[in-house]
């Protein structure tokens, strides 16, 4: 505890010996014995989850358990647009209270997250998402969201490198909100395991969640790889492992997992200081601050745990994408991976108490969460410690048997 | 990319002419049945990380849809079989059951 707080000050003293006096960043811990709470997945959600409950409930006696690295999951692999532009009213409370802690998290961590608020435009290529966009539209300002419906010509003028008259899929149009961007992802994570290590939390790495132990439909615990680790409280934040997780505990989820791929190209001077999502034909173009046209595209069509797609999926974006950047066709792509999501049969979120006592769940964020961590750990922290919370209320797990759905089948349909 | 192969065309396919059909052998509530049942039957999946029995339609080919049975771990295919049928046929159990011994089946809810 009492980490030394990173300043300009600070890069100066070290500039002048060597950089020989940081601290590391968090603790390697052997686990306990027993903690109140343990966070399983140290992605994002999870570690926001943790922090949340120390910062605004004062339960530090956590344990976040991670099978691989820090953000190695989804968080470190996503193509980091961060948007609130939503439809449905759970959803715009739920995303806009997460892009407006964005804005100070660097701060608030004292760790730079480079949330770069430089503008999301989603583009209209047909007279559908003219209307579901004007919709969108609407109902953003009555809850309180601030996006605007912006004609082609200004969709040109705020991105030059564009085509709006493309044969097949014209731009008519494009939903913008200003205050949306990007955001480093990893430092998202790392500032978080900082905070939370530095709230006296285990970051336990390597070491994975075998079993869920529970006497009379109550949890005691967890078994693990690094041996059994007794809690009160249990949340299961794992991403596209978040079947598997229930399973141990005996319940099922509404999921299925399968692979999201993205793609970096070489670095070129900036041309795009924007973000564009073209959902129509699955192609999400940002420049990254190294140079780097940052692509995405749609899920892959099976069921996958192997954080690798198929090749065919990344040609179809690409070609999409060159209709409407002609400038990108002849650039050479650098690095390609992919990651496993967790969607859900109405494609939104999942934050919510389980069959099993004890056990919360957050998971279903699918190919949007990035732009949600800060606001679901606020939410699932919340939930976690008091049982229940206003933003998470709609997100239950038991909304698919009551046929209420979150829809947000214009927005979270596909990769964002 | 994934090649399967059509039982009915008796061809080996790429995945560019299939479509995923999400998990097969679900039991299709109707009618009278319960709010449990058609809420596992539209929503509730098995998701299994290792032997997933799948839906794949032959779309630019017969048309027709198929089953094949796939480790979500690993990619590999077991085989694919008629999908005029409630349960995997043996020769596929057993295809599986010579790569993965400790398959326990639990893959079908
Ligand atoms: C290619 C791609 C592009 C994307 N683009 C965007 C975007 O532009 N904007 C956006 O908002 N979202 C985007 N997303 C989605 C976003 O990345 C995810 O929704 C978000 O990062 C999920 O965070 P998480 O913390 O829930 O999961 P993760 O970061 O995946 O963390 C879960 C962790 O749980 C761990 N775990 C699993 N099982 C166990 C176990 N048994 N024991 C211990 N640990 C375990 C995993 O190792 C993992 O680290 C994208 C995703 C991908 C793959
Ligand atoms: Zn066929």
């Amino acid at each position: 505890m009492g980490q030394k707080r990173y300043s300009a000050f600070a890069i100066a003293r070290e500039a002048m010996r060597q950089h020989t006096g940081w601290d590391r960043a968090w603790a390697k811990p052997t686990p306990k014995k027993k903690y109140d709470v343990v966070i399983v997945g140290a992605g994002g959600h999870g570690l926001a989850t943790a922090y949340y409950l120390g910062k605004n409930f004062g339960i530090t006696n956590v344990a976040i358990i991670e099978k691989g690295w820090l953000g190695g999951g989804n968080t470190g692999r996503n193509t980091t647009i961060i948007r609130s532009n939503y439809l449905q009213d759970p959803s715009a409370a739920l995303y806009e209270k997460a892009r407006s802690l964005y804005e100070t998290m660097s701060q608030d961590l004292n760790y730079n997250v480079m949330f770069s608020p430089r503008g999301v435009i989603m583009l209209a290529q047909t007279q559908h998402e003219i209307r579901g966009y004007q919709r969108t539209a609407h109902a953003n300002s009555l809850q309180g969201v601030q996006t605007e419906w912006i004609s082609p010509q200004r969709v040109k003028e705020l991105v030059p490198i564009m085509n709006i008259d493309g044969p097949r899929y014209p731009v008519l149009g494009g939903l913008w909100q200003a205050r949306g961007g990007t955001a480093r992802h990893d430092a998202v994570a790392w500032g978080y395991a900082r905070a939370c290590s530095d709230m006296g939390m285990d970051v336990i790495q390597k070491c994975e969640v075998t079993g869920v132990r529970t006497t009379a439909g109550k949890v005691t615990g967890v078994d693990t790889t690094k041996g059994a680790i007794d809690c009160d409280k249990l949340g299961m934040v794992v991403a596209g492992h978040s079947s598997v997780l229930a399973e141990m505990a005996g319940f099922r989820l509404p999921m299925e997992s399968v692979a999201l791929q993205a793609l970096v190209s070489e670095p070129i001077k900036p041309c795009m200081d924007v973000v564009v999502m073209a959902n129509t034909v699955h192609g999400y173009l940002s420049q990254s601050d190294k140079g780097e046209m940052v692509i995405g595209g749609g899920t892959d069509g099976y069921n996958n745990y192997t954080q690798r797609g198929s090749f065919h999926h990344i040609e179809e974006t690409v070609r999409a994408l060159v209709e409407t950047f002609p400038m990108i066709a002849r650039l050479k792509m650098l690095r390609q991976w992919g990651g496993i999501v967790d969607v859900t049969g109405d494609r939104s979120p999942i934050l919510s108490k389980t069959p099993v006592d004890g056990v919360f769940v957050n998971c279903g964020w699918g190919t949007g969460g990035f732009k949600a961590i800060p606001g679901s750990g606020w939410a699932m922290a919340e939930l976690m410690a008091k049982g229940q919370s206003p933003l998470t209320e709609e997100f239950n797990m038991f909304r698919f048997r009551e046929g209420k759905f979150i829809d947000e089948s214009v927005a979270a349909g596909v990769a964002h | 990319m994934l090649v399967l192969h059509c039982p009915y065309c008796g061809v080996d396919v790429d995945e560019t002419d299939l479509h995923g059909g999400g998990e097969a052998h679900l039991t299709r509530h109707g009618p009278g049945s319960s709010d449990d049942e058609f809420h596992d039957y539209l929503f509730q999946r098995a998701n299994p990380k290792g032997v997933h029995f799948e839906r794949w339609r032959h779309v630019y080919g017969c048309g027709k849809y198929f089953h094949a049975a796939r480790c979500t771990m690993t990619l590999e295919v077991f085989g694919t079989y008629s999908a005029q049928t409630l349960e995997p046929p043996q020769e596929i159990k057993d295809a599986i059951m010579a790569k993965r011994p400790d398959w326990t089946g639990g893959a079908k809810s």
